[in-house]
């Protein structure tokens, strides 16, 4: 019996401490992906079947080791007991059993309804949303804008307005084509804080409404195991202030005019001699239209890239460019064996953009 | 059936090779049709995959003891979590189940064997065989990397986009082709080891059990062992179906699961899955069943609630095959399958209440006493709570969708297949070593392996609910500095190195109990069911007199006399048992007269008569050509066709020589 409580007291401490570092997560706002922390809407229905159902299961969980733990303390064998005389030999209950099948069937019936409610609410296209069309590649996102908000298309940082919701379309395609149908691999769209998951599935077409209440970047993740870079694999949503939304669409739906600058202006020819242009698009840039690899229109104004893993510094930019597997493991941006001044000049032309 | 009581009328004919007379040494494990020694081989060769397994979770637990761990490259630790899945799995904990089904069933049921001993020994080396050819990988072009799940159409694409697609059966294959080979045929091999093995512990249960053992009067892990056999016997042939549909996928460029060319990644969803769920229940219930046999002799109580505890199984099972897309809830499904699984999935945790209740019910008024099984009992019902409560909040399909693929559904499943089933086999183990070996296990060792292994797989597993509703996806093999999850990671790696040290101290007392332990005797536990009543280690014909049944927990009614309303004093030994009023009978269950059971079997013949089945050399052969066949699927071109041949012809020919000869030698 000595050797039990250890085990049955480290519980009760983990769950104390367990509380107390929730309710600390969810003050301090350091955890990025907190689920327990919703800013939106549809996250916060969600988050509203949790609080019904987590007390429940933590009673039911003080509930049955109670039990267990005063079973074991009450009715343990003593030293002094005799052996040949055995306790009552009682087989069963039926009113009993029947009691603790009944009980906890008429709770989750209770938990039911609530559920299968949200289910067909969540199922819902919200009134007039911004739409977007969300493409899941190996392994980066990619986020297309209807014509309503400017046509743009960019890569890993999905801005959308604070207050509206935002519908969105998510496809799976495979790396070389735009095309819905070709061979990819199931993604899964994640943002914690806004909403739950939606699997982005090859050949089929999936819908979900994300929102936010407040301005601010919340942190995503692909959620479905994709490959190598599987968790390389993230985003982030930008809400704006409505306001503040229009503008960055005026902004960014215009083409980029070449650049001025004599380093930059070199590396703007090294993007179609080296290849580049093969696989990624600048709108203003004659001929780069191809959707391979991320669009890189406004790519200076993303705050990280490849995967959102590296922050969008030069030195960052260099090392991709150098060796992008070595940073991101099966990125299919091959090694262009570039000399350190086409680097330089690819660099410079890059942190044009934006 | 075989003949086992009776006299083979067979003539004898000349077999390619002698019949194997081997009683010990290597040749007699090899060709041994015993289901006890084919019990003790299953164990040993399971708990090897359980420490193979075991390792790679620590490697798992080193590369995220902190973030941006450098230890493993990303398809290092691809691999590492998809073998630590399909070992822990198929290789470990439903073979350590399958240990204790071999080993028992025939003692608890009060027979000699089981219906089918040589195909018994065939699933034996059918399973050693599928462990070998998944882990050959090593060796080739590398280890399954999907996952255990192995999704479509990651499946066939591969994990790195670079190498692009090559569906075309052209030699060399590409790596990853050559990996999922494995994973394809690996999972059948061991499938058809579990097919065989259902099939034949079904019908053991259905002929052989002793006179007298109604279905209702059998042990209650007779039933587990029962309904999980049913259960594989439907499960295995989905997911042989799907593997098939891969395997053709993937090598010969067909197009099931390929949306490029008309098939659908869902469909692999729900055909995986269809069997998946089910073998989550085929992975707990002997652990349930092993756990309700520890409860009532450690508290000197009979199971409260027999008739609950077996519908309550079948219930499970039953319920259990209308579960499986809560897998899928994220896959976008739509709201009314949503809303379906979302129910279904409410509702089987009724039938898993009633056990934990029940398990309270048997405890409540006992004399406990606190045994290291009865320590392991007590912890499956306490960590399997917690693994059932995260099971319903998955229910609750709206926030599912933001637990799912996190590691809160990692922690929820290792509650359920740790915390249940492998702290259900620890506690058989230590409850059944007594039998098998005729020694005791040390019980202050084994209560520090306890102490050890509730603390670190809490410690472990327990901060993984934590990580998951912070937004820590699974399979992932790094994380970012900043996300907050660096804490709690560090915290689970400790935890693993305890839980490790945990089985460190098992090892050791099994080594050194093998040797040094108690003396059992027959029945050190004073325990309730036939098995018992043998010597420990059994005889290899089991029992010189096959016990008849005339109760429920017949054991303990041969050991004490229960008259009413007094409470049941021991028998003097040597007293005739006298059954009176079997007081576990369930109302309404009429309790059989002694005299109406036969006082004791037939003619006391004597051991010498009982006829056993002669050992073989053919399960062993013909389980050998399955893997040869296989390797030639790896490696394509010539070699591919010439492997297929030989791998063929060993199995052809070992299974006619199994049909031709007789299952017993005329001595």
């Amino acid at each position: 019996m000595r050797l039990r409580r250890p085990g049955a007291g480290w519980r009760r401490w983990a769950l104390v401490v367990t509380a107390a570092l929730v309710l600390a997560g969810c003050a301090t706002g350091e955890l990025p992906q907190n689920t327990l922390a919703p800013e939106g809407r549809i996250a916060r229905v969600e988050d509203n079947l949790w609080n019904l159902v987590f007390p429940i299961a933590v009673a039911v969980f003080f509930l049955v080791q109670g039990l267990l733990l005063y079973a074991l303390l009450r009715y343990r064998a003593r030293p002094d007991d005799d052996p040949s005389v055995l306790p009552r030999q009682v087989a069963g209950n039926t009113r009993l059993e029947v009691l603790w099948t009944l009980i906890p069937a008429l709770i989750l019936a209770a938990i039911a309804v609530p559920t299968v409610k949200t289910i067909f609410d969540l199922s819902q296209k919200p009134a007039s949303p911004l739409e977007v069309r969300v493409i899941g590649k190996q392994y980066w996102w990619e986020f297309e804008y209807s014509d309503e908000a400017g046509n743009i298309v960019t890569a890993n940082e999905l801005y959308i307005p604070t207050g509206r919701p935002v519908f969105l379309t998510l496809e799976a395609t495979g790396q070389v084509t735009d095309d819905p149908s070709s061979i990819g691999v199931i993604h899964s769209f994640w943002v914690p804080k806004l909403a739950g998951k939606q699997d982005l599935i090859p050949g089929h077409q999936r819908t979900m409404t994300i929102e936010a209440e407040k301005p601010g970047s919340y942190s995503g993740q692909c959620a479905e195991f994709c490959g190598l870079s599987h968790a390389n694999m993230r985003f982030a949503v930008v809400a704006l202030e409505p306001a503040e939304f229009d503008a960055w669409v005026e902004e960014h739906a215009s083409p980029q005019p070449p650049p001025q600058d004599e380093l930059a202006a070199r590396g703007a020819e090294l993007f179609t001699s080296r290849t580049c242009i093969a696989c990624h698009a600048i709108n203003g840039y004659e001929g780069a239209e191809a959707r391979v690899g991320p669009n890189l229109t406004y790519f200076a104004d993303r705050a990280k890239f490849a995967g959102y893993i590296l922050e969008t510094t030069p030195e960052n930019v260099a090392a991709w460019l150098e060796d992008p597997q070595a940073l991101k493991p099966g990125a299919q941006m091959p090694d262009l064996q570039l000399s350190d001044e086409d680097i330089e000049a690819l660099v410079a032309y890059l942190q044009t953009l934006k | 059936m075989t003949a086992i009581a009776e006299r083979p009328t067979t003539t004898p004919r000349r077999s390619v090779f002698r019949r194997p007379t081997a009683e010990t040494g290597p040749w007699s494990w090899i060709t041994t049709v015993d289901h006890k020694k084919i019990g003790i081989l299953y164990f040993v060769t399971a708990f090897f995959f359980f420490l193979v397994g075991g390792v790679e979770a620590l490697l798992i637990r080193l590369q995220l003891a902190q973030p941006g761990g450098t230890l493993l490259t990303a398809d290092q630790y691809n691999q590492i979590f998809t073998m630590h899945g399909l070992t822990m799995i198929f290789f470990a904990v439903m073979p350590l189940g399958a240990a204790f089904f071999n080993y028992l069933l025939p003692l608890m049921i009060g027979a000699r064997d089981v219906a089918f001993p040589r195909l018994n020994a065939f699933s034996y080396w059918v399973f050693l065989a599928a462990g070998i050819f998944l882990y050959s990988g090593i060796l080739l072009g590398g280890l399954p990397d999907g996952g255990w799940f192995n999704y479509a159409p990651l499946n066939l694409i591969g994990p790195n986009p670079t190498l692009g697609v090559d569906p075309s059966a052209g030699s060399p294959i590409p790596e990853h082709v050559q990996r999922m080979v494995l994973y394809s045929i690996g999972l059948q091999i061991a499938g058809i080891a579990s097919l065989a093995s259902s099939v034949n512990f079904i019908v053991t249960v259905f002929n052989m059990r002793a006179p007298g053992m109604t279905l209702m009067r059998m042990p209650i892990f007779v039933w587990s062992i029962f309904v999980t056999s049913f259960l594989m016997l439907f499960a295995m042939p989905v997911i042989g179906v799907a593997l098939w549909q891969l395997l053709f996928d993937v090598r010969y460029g067909t197009s099931f699961f390929n949306p490029a060319s008309g098939g659908d990644p869902v469909l692999w969803q729900h055909m995986f899955w269809l069997f998946g769920h089910p073998e989550v229940y085929i992975l707990i219930l002997p652990a349930f069943g092993m756990v309700s046999e520890v409860l009532p002799v450690f508290s000197r109580k009979p199971l409260f609630g027999y008739s609950a505890m077996v519908f309550s199984m079948i219930a499970i099972a039953f319920l259990g095959w209308g579960v499986w897309a809560h897998h899928m809830f994220a896959a976008g499904l739509g709201p009314v399958a949503n809303s379906a699984f979302g129910l279904s999935t409410m509702f089987i945790a009724v039938p898993t209440g009633v056990k934990i209740f029940n398990w309270l019910g048997t405890m409540w008024g006992g004399r406990i006493r606190i045994t290291t099984p009865l320590l392991f009992a007590a912890g499956l019902v306490g960590m399997f709570t917690i693994g059932g409560l995260s099971g319903v909040t998955h229910s609750i399909v709206p926030h599912d969708w933001q637990q799912t693929d996190t590691y809160y559904v990692v922690a929820h499943f290792h509650y359920v297949l740790f915390g249940g089933s492998i702290f259900g086999i620890f506690s058989a183990t230590y409850f059944y070593f007594p039998k098998v070996t005729g020694r005791m296990l040390d019980e202050k060792l084994g209560k520090l392996h306890f102490a050890l292994m509730i603390i670190g797989f809490n410690v472990t597993f327990f901060p993984m609910h934590i990580l998951g509703l912070w937004g820590m996806p699974r399979r992932i093999y790094t994380y970012a500095d900043g996300m907050g999850w660096n804490f709690w990671n560090l915290v689970e790696t400790i935890g693993a190195f305890i839980i490790a040290a945990a089985i460190l101290v098992f090892m050791v007392n099994v080594t050194r109990s093998l040797r040094h332990g108690a003396v059992a005797g027959n029945d050190p536990w004073d325990a309730r069911t036939v098995e018992w009543l043998t010597t420990s280690p059994p005889p290899p014909y089991n029992f010189e007199e096959v016990p008849h049944v005339s109760a429920r927990d017949e054991a303990w009614h041969r050991k004490y006399v229960s008259d009413g309303s007094q409470a049941p004093r021991r028998v003097p030994a040597g007293a005739s048992p006298d059954h009176g009023t079997p007081d576990d009978a369930s109302p309404g269950e009429a309790a059989v007269p002694a005299a109406e059971a036969p006082a004791h079997g037939p003619a006391h013949d004597g051991a010498s008569a009982i006829h056993m089945p002669s050992p073989s050399y053919y399960p062993a052969i013909a389980a050998l050509g399955l893997p040869i066949a296989g390797w030639g699927v790896v490696a394509g071109g010539a070699v591919q066709v010439a492997l297929l041949v030989l791998g063929g012809t060993i199995i052809i020919s070992g299974l006619f020589g199994w049909v031709l000869e007789p299952s017993a030698e005329d001595h």
